[in-house]
């Protein structure tokens, strides 16, 4: 296994629990946000939306509008028309044949949901400018919502004439030894499952909604692009083509970003607006997004219908996998969208062993609602949840328990790394041991006794016990594997190491965090490999002026890619350093050691020199090798070879009140593995954030739509997302298996809490009932699905007569 | 959530906001803790044209005892009436109901007064008080007046209150040693209840008021004459909703709010056994 290569002799900073340098300033309330700018004469934009899911816009009158005291301007969307250079951007074209109906940043003839934009004003004041919006006249032809998957794929109501169908695509995966593997693997089955479930809608809800701020220059025009964005390099490039500006002309900022969760991997209406009237008018326009609005107008999450068949031997083993998905892409696709559930498709078999017996296929529809896209997971949750539902379904069909059936099909730790069905490589894995742990935290064997003990008739409670064992397939990407999946994007990352004349030390990093604590580790990384303080160390980030290469934050790939960049800087910038060193030592390179921040000769301790020195030497470069530039600073741009594995294992018990049908979180274990842990902190809480992301989707958020496509859950009050006093405590556990394709050793944990969380509870909420014959509950399981679900049950099972 | 323009003024006393909302009319709104106004003015579900600030006026936040009864100023925060020793004492339920009110920032802005005279059916003020034959005090132009809880709620969000009168007290019996309960069902511990149900005994008495079963808080008389006729619990408890008229939404269907008042009420009445 890697280890990782460290210049200190004394204690490691990698692996402490360092406190987060980023939490003063946003705990505080000093932290910059976009809307805390303050722009001197910026005009606010205010858009106006679509009330009606589905709507031909007949006519658009805004004179009342522009009559009111400080409104400067309003535009419909044919007034705006000429201005768009090409359609709102869609970066995975996943089929060659799929269908992406063109759509602008206001709709011109059709309003595709509740919250497309329709028209827009500019005003001195935010709130003259929604003011103003009441008094925009549009005149609606209302039309047919389309808001269920299969009525969509009906055709029945088309939503994008041009297209002919409301289909977008179909995506394949079949692996198979020899053709018609799959099938000879169902008919020679012992055991097989066939389950469906549902991926509700969620809505990503980051604490900040967003913010856009365009600010042009007086001359010349540049323009910078202010945004609350995960994405500012990707932002930067599909403003300039949108909007037909030479690139070089775009900045793009990311001010302090309050949390994402895939929703600001995008690029938005609102952001091609301010840039475009900006520039229109000459004068900073700027746009704050209400949360209400942020429900209908940011992109939504999940989202599927997902059936799947598992085949089992005699043993319970697996021996094939089928997947048939309806996923809803929402009204348009958005900058990822298509790609979504393609990102689960090689994930459905789970952390198991399974033969080249594997059939994948999502078809994707439009439907009248918010575009979809992104969010935490993104596609990879989603195929946790139906693998890990289903082998709990096979324990009950094979009659044994879920923890064994798990253990029968774990990849072995042995074979790793394993090179799976698909032709994907896991890097490395220990599922036994993660499942062993988490057993061991909460207690297995013993609250299996108890439920036996309590689980009785007379008592109106039921406890039930869930568990899931999970791959999170993160680090995106190695670009050559993203190119055959036809992204429109690598998966490199960019660093610049740049050691200062007093040996303090800057890092331009191309990771843009908004929440995951970069800075602090990546200083951290920087502190260990250059043996200087984690506080000496400046980590600069989220502007394309000062960063100028770089591929974002998303996907758990910031420190397997980007801190692994970091780190490969500072070993550019060691050698580098060596050579001055070996140069004023009159010593050879290859005599000279590293250590502790320090270059001394082989046997010859006393003849050191330190890396302040050097950096000063760097700097006056009085006495440098010959042909050596006067610096001390290395970029590197890293593609991953492979993508990192994260696993592990989550377990939790639940008490389910029978006569009211309300779950009690009792208990939550997560043992994750994410490979070497930088700072076991920021680990702790990736994880519980993730887990309880998790949990909500399990027990508590949905967006809900009423059959004329109203979103009926636009606020924090029907819009449940949980708070502290609402989960347990969640208690974590580790095992650390060292990824040994990169030195670091590490793997993302940005997602890893979510992908486990949802399937576990679901799971324990089922075990709960199984008596009553319970073997689904849909999701978010509300007290009221709960009650319904076991009042059906309880039906079946009486009218069934087995009591 | 920018709300619709509005005029403000600032009352410094009772009588000077009563003769303000006289003189604006119907248009003009009580702000105390703004915790029910200011979320639909946000939304633009209410646009009054002048807010009437009551929130600085003196000698309308108290709890004292006035004989068998402790009286509230309208102005009194939640956090005070969770805290109250003397309510501790004598209403216990009121206490105890008043910290499942919204979350610790609500509980230290929202009032006791504006809870009851924005008269929500699904807020967890007005049926306590409901249930413990509380008496509401209004001051108008030409003075003050008692009206009896039961009397108070006559429509959703619509009280007994005139348009130029204001909540000043409230007025509870001591509960003398009652058994008593509090049973709140919702799915995250800041929200409005779903159902709620606030119960006490003492001897053959009892006194039972449900949350979010109707258009205004529902006092269950029908229980409490079935007990009072030696009725069990249980059975007494299957008679709940007989007076209420549940509406679905999201968390709940007509049909399982009136199943939840059942199961509510029978644990409310067990837990308050004396």
């Amino acid at each position: 296994m890697t280890t990782i290569e460290t210049t200190q002799s004394g204690d490691r900073v990698i692996g402490q629990r360092l406190l987060r340098k980023e939490d003063p300033a946003l705990l505080t309330g000093e932290a910059r946000y976009t809307n805390d700018l303050q722009i001197p004469g910026a005009l606010h934009l205010a858009v106006l939306r679509s009330p009606y899911a589905h709507a031909r816009i007949v006519k658009v009158d805004v004179s009342r509008a522009l009559d009111m005291p400080g409104v400067r301007a309003a535009y419909t969307g044919a007034d705006l028309a000429s201005m768009w250079a090409a359609p709102m951007p869609c970066a995975w074209p996943v089929t060659e044949d799929m269908k992406n109906p063109v759509h602008y940043p206001l709709a011109t003839t059709t309003a595709c949901y509740v919250g497309d934009g329709v028209a827009c004003v500019l005003a001195e004041t935010d709130a003259i400018a929604r003011d103003a919006l009441e008094a925009i006249e549009v005149e609606y032809e209302a039309l047919p919502a389309v808001v269920d998957l299969n009525d969509a794929l009906s055709d029945q109501v088309i939503i994008h004439p041009d297209l002919g169908t409301n289909k977008s695509y179909t995506w394949n995966l079949l692996v198979e030894e020899t053709e018609g593997a799959v099938d000879a693997a169902f008919a020679s089955a012992t055991y097989t499952v066939s389950e469906r479930y549902v991926q509700q809608r969620l809505l990503p809800m980051a604490m900040e909604p967003r913010a856009v701020a365009a600010v042009p220059q007086p001359f010349g025009g540049d323009i910078t692009l202010y945004s609350s964005t995960q994405v500012p390099h990707i932002l930067k490039i599909m403003t300039a083509i949108t909007l037909g500006i030479p690139e070089h002309q775009v900045r793009v900022v990311a001010p302090a970003v309050g949390g994402g969760f895939g929703s600001k991997l995008n690029v938005y209406a609102e952001e091609l607006l301010c840039m475009a009237l900006s520039r229109k008018h000459g004068l900073p326009v700027r746009w704050n997004e209400e949360r209400s609005e942020n429900s209908m107008a940011t992109i939504h999450g999940r989202g599927q219908i997902q059936n799947i068949e598992l085949a089992a031997d005699a043993d319970g083993k697996l021996t094939a996998v089928r997947v048939r998905l309806l996923a809803d892409m929402g009204a348009y696709l958005q900058l990822v969208t298509p790609g979504i559930p393609i990102l689960g498709a090689f994930l459905y078999a789970g952390v198991y062993h399974i033969p080249k017996a594997y059939d994948f296929s999502c078809t994707s529809v439009f439907t009248t609602l918010t575009p979809t896209d992104a969010y935490r997971g993104a596609g990879r949750p989603e195929a946790t949840y139906a693998i890990e539902r289903a082998m709990d379904a096979l324990a009950r069909e094979v009659g044994v328990d879920p923890l064994e059936i798990r253990r029968r099909n774990f990849i072995r730790t042995e074979a790793y790394p394993y090179e799976a069905f698909s032709g994907l490589t896991y890097d490395s894995g220990d599922h036994d041991l993660a499942a062993t742990k988490a057993a061991g935290l909460i207690g297995y064997e013993q609250l299996r006794a108890r439920q036996a003990e309590v689980n009785v008739p007379g008592s109106t409670k039921r406890l039930g016990i869930g568990m899931s064992t999970y791959f999170e397939m993160c680090g995106l990407a190695p670009s050559r594997v993203l190119a055959s999946l036809n992204y429109g994007a690598g998966g490199w990352e960019a660093a610049t190491v740049r050691v200062l004349p007093t040996n303090k030390v800057q890092v331009v990093t191309g990771t843009s965090p908004h929440g995951q604590g970069h800075e602090t580790a990546w200083s951290m990384i920087v502190a260990d490999k250059l043996g200087v303080d984690p506080a000496d160390v400046d980590v600069l980030h989220s502007d394309t002026a000062i960063s100028p290469l770089g591929l974002d934050t998303y996907g758990s790939r910031s420190l397997p890619v980007g801190g692994v960049a970091v780190a490969m800087a500072c070993d550019k910038v060691i050698d580098k350093a060596k050579q001055i060193a070996a140069h004023q030592l009159e010593a050879a390179i290859e005599d000279l050691t590293f250590e502790g921040g320090s270059f001394s000769v082989q046997g010859s301790p006393d003849r050191a020199l330190p890396m302040a020195a050097i950096a000063f030497a760097a700097f006056t470069a009085h006495n440098l090798p010959d042909g050596l530039e006067p610096n001390l600073e290395a970029q590197v741009s890293y593609d991953p070879p492979n993508f990192s594995w994260p696993f592990g294992t989550h377990m939790c018990a639940v008490e389910v009140d029978l006569e009211t049908g309300k779950v009690d979180l009792l208990t939550y274990v997560a043992v994750d593995d994410c490979g070497v842990q930088i700072n076991p902190l920021i680990v702790d809480g990736q994880v519980h954030g993730g887990v309880v992301q998790g949990i909500a989707q399990a027990l508590y958020e949905e967006a809900v739509y009423d059959s004329d496509g109203n979103l009926t859950t636009s606020t924090l009050a029907e819009y449940l997302v949980p708070a502290a006093s609402d989960v347990p405590s969640i208690i974590t556990g580790h095992t650390v298996t060292p990824s040994p394709t990169n030195q670091l050793g590490v793997k993302g944990v940005g997602e890893a809490g979510t992908i486990g969380a949802a399937p576990t509870v679901i799971n324990a909420v089922v075990d709960a009932l199984k008596e009553f014959g319970v073997t689904d509950v849909p999701m978010p399981a509300s007290p009221l699905t709960v009650w319904n679900t076991l009042n059906n049950a309880r039906a079946n099972h009486s009218s069934g007569g087995t009591s | 959530m920018i709300p619709a323009a509005f005029d403000y003024a600032r009352a410094s006393t009772a009588e000077e906001a009563i003769a303000l909302i006289g003189e604006y009319g119907d248009e003009a709104k009580f702000l105390a803790g703004g915790h029910s106004l200011l979320p639909l003015m946000k939304l633009r579900l209410a646009q009054p044209t002048v807010l009437v600030d009551i929130g600085r006026v003196p000698d309308l936040s108290y709890i004292r005892e006035e004989g068998d009864q402790i009286a509230i100023g309208a102005l009194t925060r939640h956090m005070d009436v969770e805290t109250s020793p003397l309510l501790h004492q004598h209403v216990p339920l009121l206490a105890h109901a008043a910290g499942h009110v919204g979350d610790p920032q609500v509980r230290h802005r929202g009032t006791i007064g504006g809870s009851i005279a924005h008269a929500d059916p699904a807020s967890d003020l007005p049926a306590t008080t409901l249930a413990l034959g509380a008496t509401y005090v209004a001051q108008g132009p030409g003075g003050r007046r008692e009206i009896a809880a039961k009397d108070f709620y006559q429509g959703f969000l619509t009280s007994a209150l005139e348009a130029d009168e204001m909540l000043v007290e409230i007025r509870v019996p001591k509960m003398n040693g009652a058994g008593w309960s509090f049973q709140k069902f919702n799915r995250r511990a800041q929200d409005w209840a779903i159902v709620g149900v606030a119960a006490w005994r003492r001897n053959g008495d009892a006194g039972v008021a449900l949350v979010n079963m109707g258009s205004v808080p529902i006092l269950a008389t029908d229980v409490a004459s079935a007990l009072a006729s030696g009725a069990s619990i249980a059975d007494a408890a299957e008679m709940a909703a007989a007076q209420a008229d549940p509406q679905p939404d999201l968390n709940a269907s007509a049909e399982y709010r009136v199943h939840l008042a059942k199961v509510l009420t029978r644990r409310a009445l067990e837990a308050s056994g004396v």
